[in-house]
Protein backbone atom coordinates (compact mmCIF):
# COMPACT_ATOMS: atom_id res chain seq x y z
CA UNK A 1 0.00 0.00 0.00
CA UNK A 2 2.37 2.52 1.10
CA UNK A 3 4.82 1.90 -2.15
CA UNK A 4 1.85 2.13 -4.15
CA UNK A 5 1.49 5.62 -2.55
CA UNK A 6 5.50 6.23 -3.17
CA UNK A 7 5.43 5.17 -6.73
CA UNK A 8 2.54 7.50 -7.38
CA UNK A 9 4.15 10.51 -5.34
CA UNK A 10 6.96 10.10 -7.34
CA UNK A 11 5.51 9.71 -10.77
CA UNK A 12 3.48 12.82 -10.36
CA UNK A 13 6.76 14.70 -9.00
CA UNK A 14 8.26 14.04 -12.01
CA UNK A 15 5.70 14.42 -14.63
CA UNK A 16 4.99 18.08 -12.58
CA UNK A 17 8.33 19.10 -12.96
CA UNK A 18 8.40 17.83 -16.82
CA UNK A 19 5.48 19.70 -17.42
CA UNK A 20 6.97 22.71 -15.52
CA UNK A 21 10.13 23.02 -17.45
CA UNK A 22 8.25 22.57 -20.66
CA UNK A 23 5.04 24.80 -20.40
CA UNK A 24 5.37 27.77 -22.82
CA UNK A 25 3.57 30.30 -20.20
CA UNK A 26 5.77 31.49 -17.31
CA UNK A 27 2.90 32.43 -14.76
CA UNK A 28 1.61 28.61 -15.51
CA UNK A 29 4.82 26.79 -15.13
CA UNK A 30 5.05 28.94 -11.76
CA UNK A 31 1.70 27.37 -10.63
CA UNK A 32 3.50 24.08 -11.66
CA UNK A 33 6.40 25.03 -9.39
CA UNK A 34 4.48 25.45 -6.21
CA UNK A 35 2.25 22.22 -6.85
CA UNK A 36 5.82 20.58 -6.85
CA UNK A 37 6.53 22.73 -3.93
CA UNK A 38 3.41 20.52 -2.29
CA UNK A 39 4.27 17.50 -3.68
CA UNK A 40 8.07 17.52 -2.32
CA UNK A 41 6.47 18.68 1.17
CA UNK A 42 4.24 14.80 1.30
CA UNK A 43 7.68 13.26 -0.03
CA UNK A 44 9.27 14.51 3.25
CA UNK A 45 6.56 13.84 5.23
CA UNK A 46 7.13 10.13 3.75
CA UNK A 47 10.97 10.05 4.55
CA UNK A 48 9.41 11.38 8.31
CA UNK A 49 11.66 14.29 7.87
CA UNK A 50 8.87 16.62 9.15
CA UNK A 51 11.30 19.35 9.80
CA UNK A 52 12.44 19.47 6.34
CA UNK A 53 8.71 19.16 5.11
CA UNK A 54 7.80 22.49 7.05
CA UNK A 55 10.22 23.80 5.42
CA UNK A 56 9.65 23.12 1.63
CA UNK A 57 5.83 23.91 2.04
CA UNK A 58 6.78 26.98 3.42
CA UNK A 59 9.58 27.85 1.81
CA UNK A 60 9.90 26.07 -1.27
CA UNK A 61 5.60 25.81 -2.07
CA UNK A 62 4.88 29.09 -0.21
CA UNK A 63 7.56 31.69 -0.20
CA UNK A 64 9.63 30.99 -3.46
CA UNK A 65 6.25 30.40 -5.11
CA UNK A 66 5.22 34.34 -4.28
CA UNK A 67 8.94 35.55 -5.53
CA UNK A 68 8.36 33.66 -8.62
CA UNK A 69 4.87 34.88 -9.09
CA UNK A 70 5.68 38.40 -8.47
CA UNK A 71 8.94 38.17 -10.93
CA UNK A 72 6.43 36.34 -13.52
CA UNK A 73 3.82 39.43 -13.53
CA UNK A 74 6.46 41.95 -13.99
CA UNK A 75 8.56 39.63 -16.71
CA UNK A 76 4.86 39.80 -18.74
CA UNK A 77 5.30 42.66 -21.37
CA UNK A 78 9.03 41.78 -21.73
CA UNK A 79 8.58 38.41 -22.29
CA UNK A 80 6.24 38.70 -25.49
CA UNK A 81 9.15 39.55 -27.81
CA UNK A 82 11.56 36.53 -27.42
CA UNK A 83 8.40 34.64 -27.36
CA UNK A 84 7.31 35.24 -30.99
CA UNK A 85 10.60 34.78 -32.24
CA UNK A 86 12.12 30.92 -31.64
CA UNK A 87 15.67 30.26 -30.84
CA UNK A 88 18.02 29.46 -33.39
CA UNK A 89 18.65 25.62 -33.92
CA UNK A 90 22.62 26.29 -32.56
CA UNK A 91 20.85 28.08 -29.56
CA UNK A 92 18.86 25.08 -29.39
CA UNK A 93 21.36 22.12 -29.43
CA UNK A 94 23.86 24.49 -27.40
CA UNK A 95 20.97 24.49 -24.66
CA UNK A 96 20.42 21.10 -24.98
CA UNK A 97 23.67 20.06 -25.05
CA UNK A 98 24.26 22.12 -21.49
CA UNK A 99 21.35 20.71 -20.15
CA UNK A 100 22.34 16.94 -20.95
CA UNK A 101 25.60 17.55 -19.40
CA UNK A 102 24.33 19.07 -15.76
CA UNK A 103 21.69 16.13 -16.05
CA UNK A 104 24.96 13.57 -16.85
CA UNK A 105 27.14 15.07 -14.17
CA UNK A 106 24.54 14.90 -11.37
CA UNK A 107 23.83 11.11 -12.55
CA UNK A 108 27.50 9.84 -12.21
CA UNK A 109 27.52 12.11 -9.04
CA UNK A 110 24.73 10.50 -7.65
CA UNK A 111 25.74 7.31 -8.45
CA UNK A 112 29.49 7.41 -7.15
CA UNK A 113 27.97 8.62 -3.54
CA UNK A 114 29.67 6.28 -0.93
CA UNK A 115 27.22 3.31 0.35
CA UNK A 116 26.40 3.69 3.25
CA UNK A 117 26.31 7.73 3.33
CA UNK A 118 28.59 8.79 5.59
CA UNK A 119 26.35 10.29 8.84
CA UNK A 120 27.03 12.03 11.54
CA UNK A 121 23.56 11.16 13.14
CA UNK A 122 24.84 8.48 15.79
CA UNK A 123 27.50 11.39 16.95
CA UNK A 124 24.42 14.28 17.14
CA UNK A 125 21.99 11.08 18.90
CA UNK A 126 24.74 10.41 21.31
CA UNK A 127 25.73 14.15 21.72
CA UNK A 128 22.09 15.53 21.73
CA UNK A 129 21.65 15.57 25.61
CA UNK A 130 23.98 17.78 26.23
CA UNK A 131 22.28 20.65 24.55
CA UNK A 132 19.02 19.70 26.65
CA UNK A 133 16.64 20.49 23.46
CA UNK A 134 14.48 17.34 21.96
CA UNK A 135 14.44 17.93 18.79
CA UNK A 136 17.60 16.51 17.05
CA UNK A 137 17.31 19.22 13.84
CA UNK A 138 17.20 22.36 16.56
CA UNK A 139 20.51 20.88 18.41
CA UNK A 140 22.37 20.75 15.37
CA UNK A 141 21.18 23.89 13.68
CA UNK A 142 21.64 26.13 16.54
CA UNK A 143 24.80 23.88 18.60
CA UNK A 144 26.61 21.33 16.34
CA UNK A 145 26.52 23.74 13.19
CA UNK A 146 25.19 26.77 14.75
CA UNK A 147 27.91 28.79 12.20
CA UNK A 148 26.20 27.61 9.80
CA UNK A 149 23.05 28.92 10.73
CA UNK A 150 24.24 32.43 11.95
CA UNK A 151 26.01 32.52 7.90
CA UNK A 152 22.48 31.88 6.91
CA UNK A 153 21.01 34.71 9.17
CA UNK A 154 23.42 36.86 7.94
CA UNK A 155 23.00 35.86 4.21
CA UNK A 156 19.42 36.50 4.42
CA UNK A 157 20.14 40.38 5.47
CA UNK A 158 22.56 40.56 2.55
CA UNK A 159 20.32 39.40 0.21
CA UNK A 160 17.63 42.39 1.30
CA UNK A 161 19.92 44.66 0.99
CA UNK A 162 21.10 43.67 -2.27
CA UNK A 163 16.97 43.60 -3.30
CA UNK A 164 16.94 47.21 -1.83
CA UNK A 165 19.94 48.49 -4.05
CA UNK A 166 18.11 47.71 -6.87
CA UNK A 167 15.68 51.11 -6.25
CA UNK A 168 16.08 54.30 -7.83
CA UNK A 169 17.62 57.10 -6.09
CA UNK A 170 14.97 59.38 -6.10
CA UNK A 171 12.29 56.81 -3.96
CA UNK A 172 15.54 55.40 -1.72
CA UNK A 173 14.19 54.42 1.89
CA UNK A 174 10.42 55.05 0.69
CA UNK A 175 8.13 52.18 0.77
CA UNK A 176 8.11 49.16 -1.70
CA UNK A 177 5.09 48.32 -3.48
CA UNK A 178 1.55 50.01 -4.83
CA UNK A 179 -0.06 52.21 -2.56
CA UNK A 180 -3.11 50.29 -0.57
CA UNK A 181 -6.17 50.22 -1.48
CA UNK A 182 -8.77 48.75 0.82
CA UNK A 183 -11.73 47.48 -0.32
CA UNK A 184 -13.88 47.29 3.12
CA UNK A 185 -16.56 44.56 2.12
CA UNK A 186 -13.70 42.26 0.01
CA UNK A 187 -13.23 38.73 0.63
CA UNK A 188 -9.63 39.69 1.26
CA UNK A 189 -10.32 42.49 3.49
CA UNK A 190 -12.33 39.50 5.69
CA UNK A 191 -9.47 37.27 5.28
CA UNK A 192 -6.75 39.50 6.53
CA UNK A 193 -9.05 40.66 9.66
CA UNK A 194 -10.11 36.87 10.82
CA UNK A 195 -6.66 34.85 9.54
CA UNK A 196 -3.93 37.13 11.64
CA UNK A 197 -4.53 36.39 14.63
CA UNK A 198 -4.75 32.20 14.02
CA UNK A 199 -1.96 32.89 11.96
CA UNK A 200 -0.11 34.55 14.73
CA UNK A 201 -0.62 31.98 17.23
CA UNK A 202 -0.09 29.16 15.03
CA UNK A 203 3.08 30.93 14.23
CA UNK A 204 4.27 31.25 17.95
CA UNK A 205 3.22 27.68 18.36
CA UNK A 206 5.48 26.29 15.73
CA UNK A 207 8.66 28.92 16.80
CA UNK A 208 7.65 27.61 20.52
CA UNK A 209 7.62 23.83 19.97
CA UNK A 210 11.00 23.88 17.76
CA UNK A 211 12.93 22.96 20.31
CA UNK A 212 11.55 19.37 21.35
CA UNK A 213 9.09 18.90 17.87
CA UNK A 214 9.52 19.44 14.16
CA UNK A 215 9.11 23.18 13.57
CA UNK A 216 11.00 26.29 14.86
CA UNK A 217 12.06 29.92 14.07
CA UNK A 218 12.16 29.44 10.20
CA UNK A 219 8.97 28.19 9.73
CA UNK A 220 7.11 30.46 12.08
CA UNK A 221 8.96 33.23 10.64
CA UNK A 222 7.78 32.36 7.28
CA UNK A 223 3.83 31.77 8.85
CA UNK A 224 4.64 35.58 10.75
CA UNK A 225 5.49 37.02 7.33
CA UNK A 226 2.82 35.61 5.60
CA UNK A 227 0.18 37.14 8.10
CA UNK A 228 2.35 40.28 7.64
CA UNK A 229 2.00 40.31 3.55
CA UNK A 230 -2.14 39.48 3.99
CA UNK A 231 -2.85 42.17 6.03
CA UNK A 232 -0.69 44.63 3.13
CA UNK A 233 -2.06 42.71 0.50
CA UNK A 234 -5.78 43.58 1.94
CA UNK A 235 -4.64 46.86 1.91
CA UNK A 236 -5.38 47.69 5.60
CA UNK A 237 -1.93 49.05 6.19
CA UNK A 238 0.56 50.39 4.32
CA UNK A 239 4.04 48.91 3.72
CA UNK A 240 6.71 50.67 6.03
CA UNK A 241 9.39 53.37 5.26
CA UNK A 242 12.48 50.94 4.92
CA UNK A 243 14.90 53.93 6.56
CA UNK A 244 12.86 53.96 9.62
CA UNK A 245 15.00 52.69 12.14
CA UNK A 246 12.83 50.36 14.07
CA UNK A 247 13.12 48.16 10.51
CA UNK A 248 16.93 48.60 10.32
CA UNK A 249 16.95 47.51 14.25
CA UNK A 250 14.54 44.45 13.93
CA UNK A 251 16.73 43.13 10.46
CA UNK A 252 19.86 42.91 12.43
CA UNK A 253 18.78 42.38 16.12
CA UNK A 254 18.87 38.27 15.62
CA UNK A 255 22.13 37.72 13.97
CA UNK A 256 24.28 40.66 16.40
CA UNK A 257 22.19 38.51 19.49
CA UNK A 258 23.68 35.34 18.17
CA UNK A 259 26.97 36.56 17.64
CA UNK A 260 27.08 38.25 21.03
CA UNK A 261 26.35 35.02 22.62
CA UNK A 262 28.35 33.60 20.30
CA UNK A 263 31.51 35.98 21.17
CA UNK A 264 30.51 35.40 24.63
CA UNK A 265 31.10 31.36 24.44
CA UNK A 266 35.08 32.57 23.70
CA UNK A 267 34.89 33.45 27.27
CA UNK A 268 32.34 31.23 29.13
CA UNK A 269 33.10 27.84 27.11
CA UNK A 270 36.57 28.53 25.54
CA UNK A 271 35.36 28.46 22.12
CA UNK A 272 33.02 30.30 19.48
CA UNK A 273 29.74 29.56 19.44
CA UNK A 274 30.30 27.65 22.16
CA UNK A 275 27.48 27.32 25.26
CA UNK A 276 28.91 27.23 28.78
CA UNK A 277 27.55 23.56 30.84
CA UNK A 278 24.21 24.00 31.35
CA UNK A 279 23.11 27.19 29.77
CA UNK A 280 22.50 25.30 26.37
CA UNK A 281 18.97 25.28 26.03
CA UNK A 282 18.45 29.09 27.18
CA UNK A 283 20.86 30.33 25.09
CA UNK A 284 19.44 28.36 22.37
CA UNK A 285 15.59 29.93 23.32
CA UNK A 286 17.20 32.83 23.16
CA UNK A 287 18.92 32.99 19.66
CA UNK A 288 15.80 31.61 18.75
CA UNK A 289 13.56 34.52 20.03
CA UNK A 290 15.64 37.19 18.71
CA UNK A 291 16.25 35.09 15.33
CA UNK A 292 12.39 35.00 14.86
CA UNK A 293 11.83 38.58 14.15
CA UNK A 294 14.69 39.34 12.48
CA UNK A 295 13.75 36.65 10.27
CA UNK A 296 10.01 37.80 9.53
CA UNK A 297 10.91 41.38 8.31
CA UNK A 298 14.05 39.95 6.06
CA UNK A 299 11.58 37.68 4.54
CA UNK A 300 8.01 39.97 4.42
CA UNK A 301 10.62 42.91 3.22
CA UNK A 302 12.62 40.29 0.53
CA UNK A 303 8.79 39.93 -1.20
CA UNK A 304 7.66 43.37 -0.99
CA UNK A 305 10.77 44.08 -3.09
CA UNK A 306 12.75 47.35 -3.89
CA UNK A 307 11.31 50.16 -2.90
CA UNK A 308 8.99 51.96 -5.36
CA UNK A 309 7.62 55.50 -3.66
CA UNK A 310 8.80 57.85 -1.09
CA UNK A 311 5.74 59.87 0.82
CA UNK A 312 6.32 63.00 -1.47
CA UNK A 313 5.18 61.85 -4.29
CA UNK B 1 -17.88 -0.32 19.78
CA UNK B 2 -14.60 0.43 17.88
CA UNK B 3 -15.58 -1.40 14.35
CA UNK B 4 -18.43 0.80 14.34
CA UNK B 5 -16.35 3.31 14.19
CA UNK B 6 -14.32 2.10 11.91
CA UNK B 7 -17.37 1.49 9.84
CA UNK B 8 -18.36 5.24 9.93
CA UNK B 9 -14.36 6.50 9.03
CA UNK B 10 -14.31 4.24 5.92
CA UNK B 11 -17.86 5.41 5.34
CA UNK B 12 -17.16 9.27 5.80
CA UNK B 13 -13.48 9.08 4.21
CA UNK B 14 -14.46 7.27 0.94
CA UNK B 15 -17.75 9.99 0.82
CA UNK B 16 -15.45 12.73 1.02
CA UNK B 17 -13.05 11.22 -1.69
CA UNK B 18 -16.27 11.26 -3.97
CA UNK B 19 -17.01 14.70 -3.63
CA UNK B 20 -13.04 15.22 -4.73
CA UNK B 21 -13.59 13.37 -7.34
CA UNK B 22 -16.09 14.76 -8.59
CA UNK B 23 -14.96 18.29 -7.69
CA UNK B 24 -12.06 17.17 -10.44
CA UNK B 25 -14.32 16.42 -12.55
CA UNK B 26 -16.59 19.43 -12.57
CA UNK B 27 -12.94 21.36 -12.85
CA UNK B 28 -12.46 19.65 -16.41
CA UNK B 29 -15.04 19.40 -17.62
CA UNK B 30 -17.56 22.37 -16.65
CA UNK B 31 -17.42 25.11 -19.47
CA UNK B 32 -16.94 28.47 -17.65
CA UNK B 33 -14.52 29.59 -14.86
CA UNK B 34 -17.29 30.24 -12.35
CA UNK B 35 -18.82 26.96 -12.53
CA UNK B 36 -15.55 25.29 -12.03
CA UNK B 37 -14.72 27.66 -9.19
CA UNK B 38 -17.96 26.73 -8.10
CA UNK B 39 -17.06 22.51 -8.65
CA UNK B 40 -13.86 23.37 -6.98
CA UNK B 41 -14.75 24.99 -3.66
CA UNK B 42 -18.08 22.95 -2.81
CA UNK B 43 -16.68 19.84 -3.72
CA UNK B 44 -13.20 19.89 -1.66
CA UNK B 45 -14.36 22.12 1.55
CA UNK B 46 -16.95 19.43 1.95
CA UNK B 47 -14.76 16.51 0.62
CA UNK B 48 -12.27 17.72 3.27
CA UNK B 49 -14.43 18.64 5.97
CA UNK B 50 -15.93 14.62 5.10
CA UNK B 51 -12.34 13.65 5.54
CA UNK B 52 -11.48 15.16 8.71
CA UNK B 53 -15.14 14.16 9.99
CA UNK B 54 -14.19 10.30 9.31
CA UNK B 55 -10.54 10.68 10.79
CA UNK B 56 -11.89 12.27 14.30
CA UNK B 57 -12.61 9.14 15.81
CA UNK B 58 -9.19 7.56 14.92
CA UNK B 59 -7.66 10.14 16.70
CA UNK B 60 -7.60 9.10 20.07
CA UNK B 61 -6.75 12.62 21.55
CA UNK B 62 -9.31 15.83 21.95
CA UNK B 63 -6.17 18.22 20.80
CA UNK B 64 -5.57 16.15 17.48
CA UNK B 65 -9.12 16.37 17.03
CA UNK B 66 -8.86 20.19 17.11
CA UNK B 67 -6.19 20.37 15.39
CA UNK B 68 -7.92 18.57 12.33
CA UNK B 69 -11.21 20.49 12.84
CA UNK B 70 -9.00 24.07 12.60
CA UNK B 71 -7.13 22.66 9.54
CA UNK B 72 -10.74 21.81 7.23
CA UNK B 73 -11.73 25.77 9.29
CA UNK B 74 -8.39 27.02 7.93
CA UNK B 75 -9.12 25.59 4.18
CA UNK B 76 -12.45 26.75 3.96
CA UNK B 77 -11.23 30.77 4.50
CA UNK B 78 -8.64 30.35 1.88
CA UNK B 79 -10.03 28.57 -0.66
CA UNK B 80 -13.39 30.97 -0.31
CA UNK B 81 -10.86 33.95 -0.50
CA UNK B 82 -9.38 32.63 -3.68
CA UNK B 83 -12.11 31.72 -5.08
CA UNK B 84 -13.64 35.33 -4.34
CA UNK B 85 -10.57 36.90 -5.83
CA UNK B 86 -10.57 34.94 -9.14
CA UNK B 87 -14.54 35.15 -9.42
CA UNK B 88 -14.12 39.12 -8.93
CA UNK B 89 -11.39 39.13 -11.37
CA UNK B 90 -14.05 37.12 -14.10
CA UNK B 91 -16.39 39.66 -13.48
CA UNK B 92 -14.10 42.60 -14.09
CA UNK B 93 -13.79 41.35 -17.34
CA UNK B 94 -9.65 41.29 -16.88
CA UNK B 95 -9.28 37.38 -17.53
CA UNK B 96 -10.99 35.51 -19.75
CA UNK B 97 -12.83 32.32 -18.92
Amino acid sequence: MSSALNITLAGLILGLAVWSVLTRETLAAVIGFVAYGLLLTLVWVQLQGIDVALTEAAIGGGLTGILLFGAAVRLRRSEAAPDAEPASARVRWLAASVSAAVSAGLIICVFSLPDPAPTLAPAVAANIAVTEVGNPITAVLLAFRAMDTLLEAIVLVFALIGVWSLAADRVWGGRPGPRPVADPNGMLTYAARILPPLGLMIGAYIFWVGADYPGGKFQGATLLAAMWLLILLAGLTDAPRIDRPAIRIGLVLGPLAFIAIGLTGVLTAGSLLAYPDGFAKPLIVTIELALLPSLTLVLGLLLLGTPERSDEQ
Amino acid sequence: MNSILDIFTILAVVTGAFFFLAGTVGLLRFPDTLSRLHALTKADNLGLGLVVLGLLPQTGSVIVGLKLIAVWLLVLIASATAAQLIAGKVRTGSSES
